[in-house]
């Protein structure tokens, strides 16, 4: 199993009860972090984004991670997110093909790194969402949608089977052709 | 040009990694880079393509069979033998015996090997004074 940096967390807290309200509404967020001290810090900036509640007048009542419930099957992810860009903010809807939603998460947050140079803590996740293969925007997304896919792989570069048999130099040049 | 190409049921034998020297089938395929693959004795899981060398065996199945179905058609396809009889196959097969001889076996390959040579000079021989007279 590919070890993925970013996890997804449910967390769910609340303002603490006071005179004025007993019994405060109780929020619950799903979001995406590399730990659990780094989700419960989201959370809080996300919720005093929305309410009137800060982690000192707050508790956290609970945090549990999401796990992916079938990681052998391949799904389409669409993914929507605001990012800031050198000049503002802007939303973005992007797509991916993965078997799991952490893996989407990660495939995003490296393409908006290469594409657009934004770095993570600039991108906030708005909403994600297994699309069916009908409803898929992109092409390249698309394109995959074929249950008799057939390509040939073009290029092959032979590697050593580990790091250790690593040679700089070689004695004859490689053939390419697979 | 292209002989072998990715496609769903293609055999592939595993050259990087956790599960290197391991024959497995290609499921389905995930994008560019990766495919979903199976093999009987492993969980379902995705690989780069990078890691995979296609070879020439194909068997005939749908996108992402049941462990049962892949475990039935590559029996009925008979891919341990097509394999184990291919040039390839017999090839890593002599690999991996001569990787896990012991000392007497290496001597008693050599005392084989000084034999054959041995044969081999005697027929020189004969072919050479034939050739002289």
């Amino acid at each position: 199993m590919v070890t993925y940096k970013f996890h997804q967390y449910q967390v769910v807290g609340r303002a603490l009860p006071s005179e004025t309200d007993e019994h405060p509404k109780i929020y619950r967020m799903k979001l995406w972090a590399t730990n659990e001290v780094r989700a419960k810090s989201k959370f809080w900036y996300f919720l005093r984004k929305l309410k009137k509640v800060k982690k000192s007048n707050g508790q956290m009542l609970a945090i549990n991670e999401i796990f992916e419930k079938s990681p052998t099957k391949i799904k389409n992810y669409g993914i929507w997110l605001r990012y800031q860009s050198r000049t503002g903010y802007h939303n973005m809807y992007k797509e991916y093909r993965d078997t799991t939603l952490n893996g989407a998460v990660e495939q995003m947050y490296t393409e908006m790194a290469s594409r657009h140079r934004v770095r993570h803590h600039c991108i906030q996740i708005i909403k994600t969402a297994t699309i069916p293969a009908k409803l898929c925007k992109r092409e390249s997304t698309k394109q995959f949608h074929n249950s008799k896919i057939k390509f040939p792989l073009v290029h092959r570069t032979v590697r050593p089977p580990t790091r250790k048999l690593k040679t700089t130099y070689k004695a004859s040049r490689p053939n390419l052709f697979m | 040009p292209f002989k072998r190409y990715v496609e769903i049921g293609r055999v592939a034998l595993v050259n990087y990694g956790k599960d290197y020297g391991r024959l497995v089938v290609i499921v389905d395929v995930i994008d560019q880079n990766r495919a979903l693959v199976d093999a009987p004795d492993m969980v379902r899981t995705q690989m780069n393509f990078k890691r995979l060398s296609l070879t020439d065996i194909t068997i005939d199945i749908k996108r992402v069979p049941k462990k049962k179905t892949l475990i039935a058609a590559m029996e009925a396809a008979d891919v341990k033998n097509k394999w184990e009889n291919s040039s390839w196959g017999r090839k890593l097969i002599v690999q991996k015996r001569r990787a896990s001889l012991n000392d007497f076996d290496r001597f008693k390959l050599m005392l084989a090997k000084i034999k054959r040579a041995g044969v081999v000079r005697q027929e020189l021989a004969k072919l050479k004074k034939q050739g002289a007279a």
